[in-house]
């Protein structure tokens, strides 16, 4: 047993810490809550410390088979954690400009940290399904919190309604794969279906895997289940946008990883056609709609589902490579994702989302620097070396293509030259028109330092994706 | 001397950090940046011309091959090396670089800097696409390219430049991402990028002809070939003279440098199962494409129907050295097709650099670029009426420039395929000749025709020292071409003989 909760210790002071950070929330008496954010970011920084400190020489399974820890879980946890720091600073620049300090928006954030960690280790679809509950109820919370605000109440709800659905959905595909096999733990599951294989009929198993497949597919926003993006991208704070964009993505391709590689893997030829037609329709409907859009958080809503489907396009292909090809994906699509927001929170002003892609009219004659930045993400994101998001649209293409499915290669790219004209009128919109105003952009020293260097690690990436790439394998073998 | 520099690492990588020292300095200090950005260009050109009299002429070896692992997992490599085909074009570059710098001199105002950086950076990218030789790195720098060319025409262009360089861009891309599956699915089979590997690689018919037809998509849009040729006008027309030049001499002959690297050796069976189609594309870029140029109205636009249609030469250099072959059944003329259509790229480098140069030195006094705006400049500006007559002359492909080497042994060698093959081709030394004297002549000759061209001053010094540079170096490479031809031929012999090997196994 003392082994077991020296697996578990990174969670276990989490949470313990977290529940301090509560009541020293309540301790912090300055209206910019310097101290909680303060605390919680070194919680972060203990907690990654100890992510490092007790890396396990093996795959070590804890409780009955419930929780693991594998050098996968290990990269997928410091990612996580490191992601949300630079968001939490991000979303601290935000507060503070828009003076609506909320202590709870960091000790929400924290359990949220809290129920990923735990989704990155689950061995069981119990686990599973505890991480994200937890995760799902930190971030409800999150998006209300401007209580007064129409729209993010109505994010809020619609989120809420969807997001319980699609709960309901993978607890019912839960139920049935409990049913069929009478296990819980994914190992079990696994080695019912290699024993069955003959009876590949089974029908309850394939009715259990597609709801499943439902509830992953809710959970990132994949086509048909996208419809919450959008709303929940725009009405939410930028700062609750900008971290339901990054982690929790990461967190949810562990969730698709443990069910269909660790649980499913002998079901690939079931849940394989269903992810292809999940991500064509994402990378169509997302591309394409984002083009219609005026308001720039909703276009990277989009953009998103269209980043989900090129995503699934990993998984697709079923083997290791291209599980780490999805890894990588989604590692750099939380980079992008995260410098994105973070320059739509710049340029807000006190009361004022830059959220509408006029505001980056002019850019480069405002602040040449930062709409520099900005076009690194935004190329980034079309996929066009030398930076990062090639490589990882690149990993992806190039397993499908292995897998001999060269068919749904051409289609992907040929999405993602549809994508690249949304992403290139941003970069029009700051390079090649004028400015409506020369308001000078003030920003921190430190904001200035953290944006810069989240560009420039995209663009160092692009350069160097070898070492990424390799830490992504070694993570899934 | 005996120089063991990485000279291709730092043709490659001197302008491209020179780029982002100068987008460092800002627009501040003006003068400095200029003469920096100068002499960066001019130090490259050095370098390349160092590396010129090193490079040994009498092999179809890669030369001053680098190596490094790059991404080790993939097997991707920083893998440098060149051989006589790419050489040229790659001294092709420097020079061209030199000069659109220098052209740019006093005519870019605003964000100098930035521009200046862009033209650096692209100059390094262009050169690693020719130097490359692994497929990853050479479609990564392939890619990359789009990016400052891009932002050149959309900020420096003209009234409908944003339309023009997001076509530009979009068609680009669209063509070079097959180009990425079809590399990608080789890789599949080989395990590896390496190029050279991959010329080497069997390939049953079917699958030559699926990635013959991606390679084709992604250089007949790059070089352009008709029906994929519309962005070009449009690109030519908005982008800045500078920009111009460099899409004209350079970007072009990308696409067909990625034909006689990729297409051609790669999928030698498909090449030749499809030469047909190729050459009756190319021969309606030549034929077709001419007329369209004649009846322009805009200078830029009828330059760059002229590209449009002689770019239809190398591409009918390089696809009908089978027909030869097999009428022939010897080598010598399709080599000598092939070496035409090489010619022709490097010719036109120079020659249509220097008529978008002229109608910029136009434009930059008259702000105008309508055929009909002008009338009578010969009596305003006599010293620049005499440059472009030249460079008239050799658009049309008189003997005595280089406009005529090219078109001339591509001409003789499709002559040994069909008559009528050549009988086509050759009509574009009327069209050439029609389209460009008779725009040659409404601008130039005649009556003053208004108060804008009377007021004309003639050209200052440093544009007479560009177009000086470049009436030499046409009529240089038009009366001795043979130092091109030296370095290219093992090369060329080289590539014949391995695609006329069937790779189908």
């Amino acid at each position: 047993m003392m082994s077991d909760i020296t697996l578990l210790i990174p969670e276990l002071v989490l949470l313990v810490l977290a529940s301090v950070a509560l009541v020293v929330d309540t301790y912090s008496e300055s209206p910019e809550k310097i101290m909680t954010y303060r605390f919680v970011q070194l919680s972060l920084l203990i907690v990654i410390t100890l992510i490092f400190i007790y890396i396990p020489d093996s795959t070590g399974y804890a409780f009955h088979n419930h929780f693991v820890s594998d050098p996968m879980s290990m990269i997928l946890k410091s990612v996580i954690v490191i992601v949300t720091m630079v968001v939490f600073f991000y979303s601290f620049e935000y507060f503070k400009e828009h003076e609506t300090v909320k202590g709870e928006y960091f000790v929400l954030g924290l359990f949220a940290v809290l129920g990923m960690m735990i989704m990155s280790s689950a061995a069981s679809m119990l686990s599973v399904y505890l991480g994200l509950e937890l995760l799902s109820l930190s971030l409800y919370s999150m998006i209300a919190m401007h209580k007064d605000s129409i729209i993010a109440s109505e994010a809020a709800m619609k989120y809420f309604v969807l997001g319980a659905l699609a709960s309901g959905m993978l607890l019912y595909g839960i139920s049935m794969l409990y049913g069929v096999t009478g296990v819980l733990d994914m190992q079990g599951i696994a080695s019912y279906v290699s024993a069955n294989s003959d009876q590949n009929s089974n029908l309850l198993m394939v009715f259990g895997m597609v709801f499943i497949i439902i509830g992953i597919a809710f959970k990132l926003g994949a086509v048909p289940f996208h419809m919450w993006v959008p709303d929940i991208y725009e009405g939410s704070p930028t700062a609750v946008t900008l971290f339901i964009s990054t982690a929790p993505k990461i967190a949810a391709f562990a969730m698709a990883i443990r069910f269909l590689s660790d649980g499913l893997q002998g079901m690939l030829v079931d849940w394989q056609g269903i992810l292809i037609v999940l991500s064509i329709l994402s990378m169509a409907v997302g591309n394409i709609i984002a083009i219609s859009q005026t308001n720039i958080k909703r276009m990277l809503a989009y953009s998103t589902i269209a980043h989900v489907g090129f995503f699934l396009l990993g998984i697709t292909s079923g083997t290791i490579d291209g599980y780490a090809g999805s890894m990588f994906y989604i590692i750099i699509y939380a980079l992008m994702s995260m410098g994105s927001f973070g320059m739509i929170i710049l340029l807000g002003r006190k009361g004022l989302e830059a959220d509408n892609l006029e505001d980056f009219k002019g850019l480069s004659k405002r602040s040449p620097w930062y709409a520099f930045i900005m076009l690194i993400l935004m190329f980034s994101m079309a996929g066009v070396p030398p930076l990062a998001g090639f490589w990882a649209k690149w990993f992806v293409i190039k397993e499908i293509v292995a897998m001999g499915y060269v068919w749904l290669a051409t289609l992907a790219v040929v999405f993602s030259v549809i994508g690249a004209f949304y992403y290139l009128r941003v970069i029009k919109l700051m390079y090649f028109d004028e400015p409506d105003s020369m308001v000078a952009i003030k920003s921190s020293q430190e904001m200035r330092f953290v944006l810069s260097m989240n560009g420039i690690l995209v663009l160092l990436l692009g350069f160097m994706p070898g070492m990424l790439m390799t830490l992504c394998i070694s993570a899934i073998t | 001397m005996d120089f063991n520099l990485p000279f291709l690492s730092l043709l490659i990588w001197t302008p491209i950090l020179g780029g982002i020292w100068v987008l460092f300095l800002g627009d501040r200090q003006e003068e400095t940046l200029k003469y920096f950005t100068f002499g960066v260009s001019v130090l490259v050109f050095v370098l390349s011309l160092l590396a010129y009299r090193e490079f040994d002429i009498t092999t179809s070896q890669l030369q001053f091959v680098e190596f490094r692992e790059w991404i080790s997992v993939f097997n991707i490599n920083y893998h440098l090396g060149i051989d006589g085909i790419a050489l040229p074009l790659i001294l092709l570059t420097t020079f061209t670089s030199v000069l659109v710098i220098l052209s740019a001199w006093d005519v870019i105002e605003t964000r100098i800097s930035q521009f200046m950086a862009a033209f650096l950076m692209l100059e390094g990218m262009m050169i690693g696409v020719f130097s490359s030789a692994d497929a990853m790195l050479f479609y990564f720098f392939w890619e990359a390219m789009l990016i400052p060319m891009f932002l050149i025409i959309g900020v420096w262009g003209g009234p409908r430049r944003v339309y023009a360089t997001i076509k530009f861009f979009l068609y680009t891309f669209l063509g070079s991402v097959f180009m990425l599956v079809a590399l990608l699915y080789l890789y599949s089979r080989a395990g590896s990028f390496n190029i050279q590997e991959l010329q080497n690689l069997a390939l049953p018919m079917e699958a030559q002809k699926l990635i013959f037809i991606a390679f084709f998509l992604a250089f007949a849009v790059k070089i352009p070939m008709w029906p994929v040729h519309t962005w070009l006008p449009d690109a030519h027309v908005e982008a800045p003279t500078a920009g111009s030049v460099i899409l004209a001499a350079i970007m072009l002959k990308m696409g067909g440098y990625g034909f006689i690297r990729f297409s051609l050796p790669i999928t030698p069976d498909a090449s030749m199962a499809l030469d047909g189609f190729m050459i009756t594309l190319s021969l309606i870029a030549i034929v077709y494409i001419g007329f369209v140029a004649l009846v322009q109205s805009d200078m830029k636009k009828l330059i760059a129907y002229s590209s449009i249609s002689h770019m239809g030469f190398v591409t009918l250099g390089f696809f009908i050295g089978f027909s030869i072959f097999v009428n022939s059944e010897s080598s010598s003329g399709a080599i000598m097709a092939l070496e035409g259509g090489m010619m022709q790229m490097i010719s036109h480098g120079f020659i249509s650099s220097a008529l978008f140069l002229c109608v910029g030195v136009l434009y930059d006094r008259v702000h105008s670029r309508e055929i009909s705006a002008y009338g009578g400049v010969a009596n305003t500006m006599p010293k620049f009426a005499a440059f472009m007559m030249l460079f008239s002359m050799a658009n049309a492909g008189l003997p005595g420039t280089s406009g005529f080497v090219g078109e001339f042994l591509v001409i003789l060698g499709s002559y040994q395929a069909s008559f009528w093959i050549a009988f086509l081709a050759a009509i574009t030394l009327i069209l050439g000749a029609a389209y460009t004297l008779w725009m040659y002549k409404r601008v130039i000759f005649g009556e003053i025709a208004n108060d804008n061209v009377a007021e004309l001053k003639d050209i200052n010094s440093r544009e007479m020292f560009i177009l000086a540079v470049l009436a030499f170096t046409v009529l240089l490479f038009g009366i001795w071409p043979a130092p091109v031809f030296d370095i290219m031929h093992p090369s060329i012999e080289n590539l014949f003989e391995h695609i006329i090997q069937s790779k189908v196994g």
